[in-house]
């Protein structure tokens, strides 16, 4: 327990400092891309729209039961997590790299799993 | 026993004997694993292709035999705490989440004793999406009763409505989860059929788990489903009837 | 006409009241900021009792904000001269109060953060959606209807303004008492009575609030209310407390006798322990037959604080009757399979315990800092003093300027 709180609290400091940081010392993202190949649309696109995608998926997945399209947010994640830590957060995370720089916070990782290929132990250990 | 649901029950049972006596009782669930892949061919059919809506010729039900349910077995509770990564610790239970919890019946006019599984019962009309303000309690085409918690606001006003204490609300902060099951603090949540596997033609966890083979799981407007042919052939209840509510889970036994 | 010429003694008072309201509100902030950090971990409610103490504040607010606008209501629109003076502090009373019960409401949420959605995902079927369309009318109304009744080029139109806001009121009311009465599935609350006794409640919880603010403010400004006044209000009272508890006795009557809630009635009035408790001695001795007592008998009710004591005790009643409506309605278990014996892992078939955390008591009392500090500084800059008085003052010594 008191682990778990400190690593909260940890967290909870290291996602309120970092934007604090990010604007003090201004250093653009060195956004490092894991996976060579193709991200679902040009980098241009993907810079300017990521969110409206997102949100969009996420109403099709939530609502409608759609899934299987790009949009999907564990397919962002498993494609965008980093090699060394897994996870598209923390330091050098490919989402929160971004988001500290622009100093956007998203309340996204209260719920989602930010680490690629968290294996669960399903009853069926469902495949990826 | 030869509906292709009894096939599904039988090959669960008998891998879950065999795999209890090589890995010794206490395992668990997951334990599992390696037998039930085969049967998630069984359910063909019901995925649906990339892209597909889920739709309303579809409503997806469950049927719960409580004469086969013992008493004091809670492995569907075990099973859907796994799959949906409900891992986390609380020291007062009651702030915990419960999607599924097992329920002890006694008869004070006869002494007759049940045991059976409670969960969301995913109703036809239900007081949770009726009394949302939001709208984030939701039910899908399919009639899967959901909380879309992207809106949820975390009032509760959902979990007073629920006749059957279905719903439950995220306390703490959460960091397990499991990639397939969001889930986090300040939103109201509950059974969702685990409908990231239904989507993909799997059944939910706890139907999978039960040693028993009590809970059938299916299309009930499906007129060949195992669930439409025995809610066709043998007298269920409903839980809570008088409210009207027309529920997707059914019981049989009480 | 503002009441500019205050003593430095006065003054300092009244600033160390205001700075003592704005301790409590932000401490009770802070409460609501600890609540969302933590999650709702850190309060005594849980999945059984799933509404809490910020609960029994906020409506309690939220159901005399609507109640204390009865004085205006009777002044603009049942013509009786004696009250429309007072019809200021009481739109005023009634807006702060209101806005002090949502902010506990709002702050108790899962995710406060999200009000933004509150705001633009509506459920047309939710009566708490409805509530998000009544509670900025009322703001709208009750503004609308001040600034006629307080300016006097718009003046002429006050009395219109003054029934749609009594209208709006009595819907609001409804509103607020529906979200109880919706709950089909409780036994505490499935009961249609619910909604009109909200409304007597509110009649007699918002004149208790405006006699109390009234007194407090007479006293600041060492004026007396004339007797006349003074009787009239506490018999208006006195009506409004015999009708609630009226309303309270048909419905646990028509519980017992036509909803055959037996057993949920035994545990209220019986064997629930603090609920039992508060029902009889908080409710019923301190909050009905105390206040009836010191605003009928004929030598108490003339003397100086007895109005004033009754009025209290009114209140603490008020809160003593949400706390076992709300609170003890949900400790006692849903009936999900009727005549059989239950047990489970999650409090089926037993009676649940709730106990209160600092958190939730201070969070609820930020919402009353909010409403006096709001009060005390709306009272002082605008001139919402009862105006009868304040002209029969300034006629004698010509100490408040215009
Ligand atoms: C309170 C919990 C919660 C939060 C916060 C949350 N989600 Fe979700 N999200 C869910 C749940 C539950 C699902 C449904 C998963 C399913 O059925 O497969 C989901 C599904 C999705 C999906 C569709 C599934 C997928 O992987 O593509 C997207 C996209 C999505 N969320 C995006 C977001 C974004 C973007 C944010 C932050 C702005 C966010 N969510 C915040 C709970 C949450
Ligand atoms: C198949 C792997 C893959 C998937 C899935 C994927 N991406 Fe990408 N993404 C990439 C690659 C590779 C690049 C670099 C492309 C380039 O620079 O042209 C990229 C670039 C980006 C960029 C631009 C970064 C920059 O250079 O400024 C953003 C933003 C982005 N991705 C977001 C997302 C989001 C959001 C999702 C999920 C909806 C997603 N990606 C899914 C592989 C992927
Ligand atoms: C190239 C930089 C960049 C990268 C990489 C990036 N984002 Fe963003 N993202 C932004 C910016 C800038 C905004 C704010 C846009 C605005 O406020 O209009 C944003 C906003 C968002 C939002 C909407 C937030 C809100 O409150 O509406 C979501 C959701 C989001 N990003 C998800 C992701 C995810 C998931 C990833 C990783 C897969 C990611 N982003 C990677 C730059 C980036």
């Amino acid at each position: 327990m008191t682990f778990m709180k400190q690593a909260l609290v940890g967290f909870a400091a290291v996602l309120l400092l970092a934007p604090a940081l990010a604007v003090a010392e201004a250093p653009k993202p060195a956004l490092k891309i894991e996976n060579p190949g193709q991200c679902i649309a040009p980098a241009e696109e993907m810079r300017r729209n990521h969110m409206e995608m997102l949100k969009h998926q996420r109403d099709r997945t939530m609502r409608q039961g759609i899934r299987g399209e790009k949009a999907s947010l564990n397919e962002c994640i498993s494609c965008h997590a980093s090699k060394s830590t897994g996870s598209v957060l923390g330091k050098g995370g490919f989402c929160q790299e971004c988001h500290s720089y622009a100093a956007v916070k998203l309340d996204c990782w209260d719920c989602h799993q930010p680490k690629a290929g968290q294996k669960h132990a399903g009853v069926a250990g469902v495949k990826e | 026993m030869n509906d292709p649901q009894d096939r599904i029950d039988n090959q669960s049972r008998r891998s879950f004997v065999g795999t209890a006596a090589a890995v010794g009782a206490g395992l668990g669930v997951a334990a599992l694993a390696p037998g039930l892949h085969l049967i998630e061919v069984s359910q063909a059919g019901t995925a649906r292709s990339p892209g597909e809506a889920a739709s309303n010729t579809v409503r997806w039900g469950m049927l719960i035999d409580t004469t086969k349910c013992a008493s004091g077995c809670d492995a569907c509770v075990k099973a859907c705490n796994t799959e949906n990564g409900i891992n986390e610790t609380i020291k007062d239970a009651r702030q915990g989440s419960q999607w599924i919890r097992k329920i002890e019946l006694k008869d004070p006019k006869n002494g007759r004793e049940h045991s059976l599984p409670m969960m969301c019962q995913h109703c036809a009309n239900p007081p949770c999406v009726d009394v949302c303000p939001t709208g984030a309690s939701m039910k899908r085409a399919d009639g899967i009763v959901l909380v879309d918690r992207h809106i949820c606001i975390g009032c509760r006003y959902c979990m007073m409505a629920c006749p059957y204490k279905a719903r439950s609300f995220v306390h703490q902060p959460l960091t397990e989860q499991n990639p397939e099951v969001p889930r986090g603090i300040g939103c109201v949540e509950s059974c969702t059929f685990c409908v990231h596997r239904v989507d993909k033609g799997q059944m939910p966890a706890c139907v999978e788990a039960c040693p028993e083979g009590a809970m059938t799981f299916g299309d009930l407007n499906d007129p060949a489903s195992a669930i439409a042919q025995r809610l066709a052939r043998e007298p269920s209840t409903q839980v809570r009837a008088d409210l009207k509510l027309n529920l997707g889970v059914r019981y049989q036994g009480i | 006409m503002h009441l500019e010429q205050h003593s430095r003694l006065e003054s300092g008072l009244f600033y160390a009241l205001v700075a003592a309201g704005g301790l409590v509100t932000a401490i009770g902030l802070g409460a609501a900021l600890f609540m969302e950090h933590s999650g709702h971990v850190v309060t005594g409610m849980n999945n059984q009792i799933v509404w809490g103490l910020p609960h029994v504040f906020a409506i309690f607010l939220i159901v005399a904000a609507s109640g204390v606008l009865n004085v205006a209501s009777i002044g603009s629109v049942f013509g009786k001269a004696m009250y429309k003076p007072r019809a200021p502090l009481s739109g005023l009373l009634a807006l702060v109060m209101l806005a002090a019960g949502l902010m506990v409401i709002m702050l108790d949420l899962g995710r406060a953060d999200r009000l933004v959605v509150a705001m633009t995902h509506f459920n047309p079927s939710s009566v708490f959606g409805w509530n998000v369309i009544l509670y900025p009318g009322f703001f709208a109304i009750v503004g609308l209807y001040l600034w006629m009744l307080m300016d006097r080029k718009m003046n002429p139109y006050y009395k219109p303004a003054g029934l749609a806001a009594f209208i709006w009121r009595l819907i609001l009311t409804t509103g607020t008492g529906s979200i109880f009465g919706f709950l089909v599935a409780r036994q505490a609350y499935q009961s249609a009575i619910i909604a009109p006794m909200f409304i007597i409640m509110s009649f007699a919880w918002g004149l208790a609030v405006f006699m109390l603010v009234q007194r407090a403010m007479y006293g600041w400004n060492d004026l007396t209310l004339d007797p006349a006044i003074r009787q009239r209000l506490k018999n208006l009272l006195g009506t409004f407390v015999a009708a609630v508890f009226y309303f309270v006795m048909i419905y646990h009557l028509t519980n017992i006798y036509f909803a055959k809630q037996t057993a949920f009635e035994a545990f209220i009035l019986l064997e629930g322990g603090i609920i039992t408790w508060m029902f009889w001695g908080g409710y019923v001795l301190i909050g009905t037959l105390l206040p009836l007592f010191l605003l009928y008998h004929p030598d108490i009710w003339p003397r100086p604080l007895a109005v004033c004591a009754a009025s209290i005790g009114v209140i603490v009643g008020a809160f003593c009757q949400l706390y076992v409506f709300i609170i003890g309605g949900q400790m006692f278990p849903l009936e999900i399979f009727p005549d059989m014996l239950v047990s489970s892992s999650f409090m089926d078939g037993q009676i649940d315990h709730y106990s209160p955390s600092m958190p939730e008591f201070l969070l609820g009392m930020g919402g009353i800092g909010l409403a006096f500090t709001a009060t005390a500084i709306g009272v002082r800059v605008l001139k919402f003093l009862p105006q009868d008085d304040i002209s029969k003052l300034k006629s004698a010594d010509g100490h408040l300027l215009d």
